[in-house]
């Protein structure tokens, strides 16, 4: 029996082919966000049953008005609806009040953390590297249990590494800096400079955003600024190799990491201050 | 049991690169084990083995990957139903025919995978053709060298057990 559903699915090799496709366009569509910030596929189905909403609603709502406003008592209803629509005003003053009062605990919480000068640290192994060439990554042996966190520095004592994207019970994945999607606050150590340090995907990194004007040399260090809310300030990211002049105003710049990623052996994590993403949620609590 | 000898294939392959990846992870990577095997059953064992050990393989690295899930799948899937296809409409039994697909497969790989990125506008390739000619290369000569070792190992430790036979006699 089972050898002849599997000749029947040899023989339909495109259907098979087809449904597997489809399958992944839907798989992809799930986490690819529309132009207004949402899955595709959500943005679509949520169109679709939208709309069915919609009409189901309007069909609802003809009823309901037709028996609350003729049939059930009229005056009621109109005084209910002012009280309602003054509960709601009287509701989303309170809301705005709220998120006022939780933004400024906010604000206050990560000035004290920028205050704090010393860093807390857990040291990590690394066990693995990344399963597909296209992205720069490593796993290292430290995990939730540790206290690790997601957008979590790591650093290595040359310089910094990257940051925690995955972390699980026991082990994280950590973004290199080298990666394409990777990125941090930077800036000429020397000249005070201030650039973003943005992966290219092979050894090198590239400083964006670094004006024209701005007085940058081969072989000067490059430090983290801070401003990214994942890095603390003052760690070395590497050298300038190469300033080019782009002509829009902006340097092309091109730095040679610090960090031998291929001799990496240990890191250390920066578990203290917490990432600002965290802190601001923190405070939203 | 073909199906689970393709997937322990896989997880080895997996288990191989990232490894290895993290010895070479400073210069380019040359060389994606998944696809290799992913080509490899597909020419040996046809489309519908080839497009699953595709999905599999690249739904396995994707989810490892910080990547979308699904893309890296996509296109592992094409490949390899499209590798089976020319493993049974073609003679690919010479190391230069096997080569020629395992490069044009890294090819076709590299195009679904960097075309769907840029098209969804989720990462910024620029110009790879060097990476992707270097990793076509790699996976050529892996995926060649992994035939000639598979179809000449058995029969060369035959050879040795009868000479030995023979020089008993």
């Amino acid at each position: 029996m089972s050898h002849v559903a599997l000749v029947d699915i040899r023989q339909r090799a495109g259907y098979l082919f087809l449904a597997v496709m489809l399958g992944h366009i839907i798989l992809i569509s799930a986490q690819v966000n529309a132009r207004s910030g949402v899955p595709v596929l959500e943005a679509v189905t949520f169109g679709v049953f939208a709309e069915v909403q919609r009409g189901t609603s309007a069909i609802v709502a003809g009823v309901r008005a037709v028996w609350s406003g003729y049939v059930s008592l009229r005056q009621v209803r109109i005084e209910n609806d002012a009280l309602k629509q003054q509960l709601a005003a009287a509701q989303f003053d309170l809301q705005e009040q709220r998120a006022l009062a939780d933004r400024s605990r906010g604000l206050e919480q990560l000035l004290d953390l920028r205050d704090r000068a010393s860093l807390r640290t857990t040291a990590a192994e690394i066990i693995g590297a990344g399963a597909t060439p296209d992205f720069r990554t490593l796993t290292i042996d430290k995990g939730e249990r540790d206290g690790l966190r997601s957008d979590m520095a790591v650093i290595a004592p040359a310089g910094v590494v990257g940051r925690v994207v995955v972390p699980s019970g026991r082990a994280a994945k950590v973004q290199l800096l080298i990666d394409r999607n990777a990125a941090a606050g930077a800036l000429i150590e020397r000249s005070r400079a201030q650039g973003v340090a943005v992966g290219a995907g092979d050894e090198l990194l590239r400083l964006e955003y670094v004006a024209e004007v701005s007085d940058v040399a081969v072989g000067d260090v490059v430090v983290t600024s801070g401003i990214d809310g994942i890095f603390p300030k003052g760690f070395i990211i590497g050298r300038v190799e190469a300033v080019e002049k782009s002509g829009g105003g902006y340097k092309e710049i091109t730095v040679r990491p610090a960090v031998d990623f291929s001799r990496l052996e240990e890191v250390l994590v920066v578990v203290s201050p917490m990432p600002a993403a965290e802190a601001a949620d923190g405070s939203g609590q | 049991m073909r199906a689970v000898g393709v997937a322990l294939a896989i997880a080895l392959a997996i288990a191989l690169q990232t490894t290895l990846a993290r010895f070479v992870i400073r210069g380019t990577v040359a060389v994606d084990l998944v696809l290799v095997v992913v080509v490899y059953s597909a020419l040996t064992n046809g489309p519908v083995t080839g497009l699953l050990a595709g999905t599999f393989g690249g739904l396995v690295q994707d989810s490892l990957s910080t990547g979308v899930i699904g893309i890296g799948g996509l296109a592992k899937t094409i490949v390899g139903f499209l590798a089976g296809i020319v493993g049974t409409q073609f003679i690919v039994a010479q190391p230069l025919p096997r080569f020629v697909v395992f490069f044009g497969a890294t090819v076709l790989h590299a195009a679904v995978f960097i075309g769907l990125y840029e098209l969804l506008d989720l990462r910024q390739f620029g110009a790879p053709y060097a990476a992707v000619a270097g990793q076509a290369l790699g996976n050529a000569v892996v995926g060649v060298v992994a035939f000639q070792i598979v179809e000449l190992v058995p029969g060369a430790i035959e050879r040795r057990r009868m000479a030995r036979t023979r020089t008993r006699r």
